[in-house]
């Protein structure tokens, strides 16, 4: 089993989010409730630009690029969040909680998130299954298109895992570098060829 | 062919592009979903299997509901095969294509993905310059063939010009693209390869690997897949048993001084869909 993986029951939460982050594990799966905004590349450079338009204290940011027609989500599946490496550091100074995504971030924002906050992953295509969890309550910077602008969305108990805890935990680094040594020694066993 | 005659034949291409769009987004292929529910059947890393859960669910709410499997539908990726001495052009039954992607982006609905490359400005639609790539070949029906790409997947797939002498290295070039990709590209993949050829050639093959049926693999693509899966990168690069659910592998001659590889790799949406036009 690994580690931080008690094998119980996901843990709820609900936003705003405060220090229960903090109790969190990497490996730990979560069913989080509330209010989220979705954020890719360019609503964070715009974001740093003209100031957080809604409240950060406590709040948890969703790298993702629906599809939403009318008033409907059709599809919110989570987008690559290490686009976001270099520009989360403003989010997580202003006191945001969260952040949720795919695939992982790097060392920085793993230090960035250190005794503050969490990034939670959310399984990567699965669209429509948190269409299914998510009400959508509204918009900013619709001017930066349906997948760049911040849509302000209601989950009910979306299905996550810890990646990164508040504490350097870092459940995509231990993966990653278990992956590159058995690469290694794989390329050593392979006996030569042509 | 009259102009009558042409325009019944544009219309109907533009609906089984619209058709076949539809179905890629919606509907996973069945030898995909096997193979998805043979490693969740498999899996012994409960965060794995958490994932594969998820997975698995997804597939049947965008069935059940008739929506998109994932968010990022992609560029669409086109292949016609079209009759021998067929009466329409080839520019018009590109055109009509375009015409169905641009439907699509409203019907299916699909997110509009298509931009300039440097200016980033969208064209609110799917099409743009030489987008969607429409691939021609012969074949004995008028048939489209549509592969919905993603970019997590595609961001992470490389080509290499290995040197003539280093044919034992093709094998771990494969396997390091996957390493390097770790849980980027949605893993469980299907990796795509090409094998010789030329530059260009080679990551035509990639990609047309990705709409061969995965249920079987040769020994040599499942050389491939076991040293993927060995790595232990699992779904989402969150730790598992199954990184890929299969390699395949399109081979062509190639320059005696060359030696290109190319690795394009699919998420576990690995979407496909074929429509025959009914004339």
């Amino acid at each position: 089993m690994p580690e931080g993986d008690t094998g119980g029951e996901p843990m709820n939460l609900r936003t705003p989010l405060g220090d229960e982050v903090l109790s969190l594990r990497a490996g730990d799966q979560v069913l989080l409730s509330g209010i989220i905004y979705t954020a890719r590349d360019e609503a964070h450079l715009k974001m740093m630009d003209d100031g957080i338009p809604f409240d950060p204290q406590g709040a948890a940011i969703y790298h993702c690029g629906p599809v939403i027609q009318g008033e409907q989500i059709i599809a919110a599946g989570p987008t690559t969040s290490a686009r976001m490496n270099k520009i989360s550091g403003f989010l997580l100074d202003s006191g945001v909680r969260c952040l949720i995504g795919k695939g992982g971030m790097d060392s920085g924002v793993r230090d960035a998130l250190r005794d503050r906050a969490v990034y939670l992953a959310f399984t990567g295509g699965c669209a429509a299954l948190a269409a299914s969890h998510m009400k959508l309550h509204g918009v900013h910077y619709s001017d930066l298109g349906m997948a760049e602008a911040i849509w302000v969305i209601e989950v009910i108990d979306l299905p996550l895992v810890v990646g990164i805890d508040a504490h350097g935990g870092d459940l995509f680094s231990k993966i990653g570098d278990r992956a590159a040594m058995r690469f290694e020694e794989w390329k050593k066993g392979m006996q030569p060829e042509g | 062919m009259d102009a009558h005659g042409v325009e019944t034949l544009r219309k109907a291409v533009t609906d089984a592009t619209i058709a076949c769009i539809h179905d890629a987004e919606v509907f996973l292929p069945p030898d995909v979903k096997e193979a998805i529910d043979a490693s969740y059947n498999a899996e012994t890393d409960p965060v794995a299997r958490g994932e594969l859960e998820n997975i698995r669910s997804n597939i049947q709410i965008a069935e059940r509901l008739d929506l998109p499997l994932c968010q990022d539908t992609g560029i669409t990726v086109i292949y016609v095969t079209v009759p021998a001495d067929f009466p329409v052009s080839r520019e018009e039954i590109s055109s009509a294509i375009r015409e169905g992607v641009r439907k699509a982006t409203d019907t299916v609905p699909l997110r509009p993905n298509a931009v300039d490359p440097l200016t980033r400005e969208n064209s609110g639609d799917n099409t743009g310059f030489e987008i969607p790539p429409i691939h021609f070949s012969e074949g004995s029906e008028l048939a489209i063939t549509v592969l919905p790409k993603g970019a997590g997947s595609e961001n992470v797939s490389r080509i290499g010009m290995l040197l003539p002498s280093e044919a034992g290295k093709v094998t771990s070039f494969i396997v390091e693209t996957v390493l390097l990709a770790g849980g980027r590209p949605c893993p469980p993949i299907v990796v795509g390869v090409g094998i010789g050829g030329t530059f260009d050639l080679a990551a035509t093959m990639a990609k047309e690997a990705l709409l061969l049926p995965i249920e079987t693999m040769d020994a040599f693509e499942s050389e491939i897949c076991d040293a993927i899966n060995n790595l232990g990168i699992g779904p989402m690069g969150l730790g598992g048993d199954t990184t890929a659910l299969a390699v395949k592998v399109k081979k062509a001659h190639c320059h005696t001084a060359s030696l290109p590889v190319a690795v394009n790799i699919q998420c576990w949406a690995c979407r496909r869909a074929t429509r025959v036009v009914n004339l």
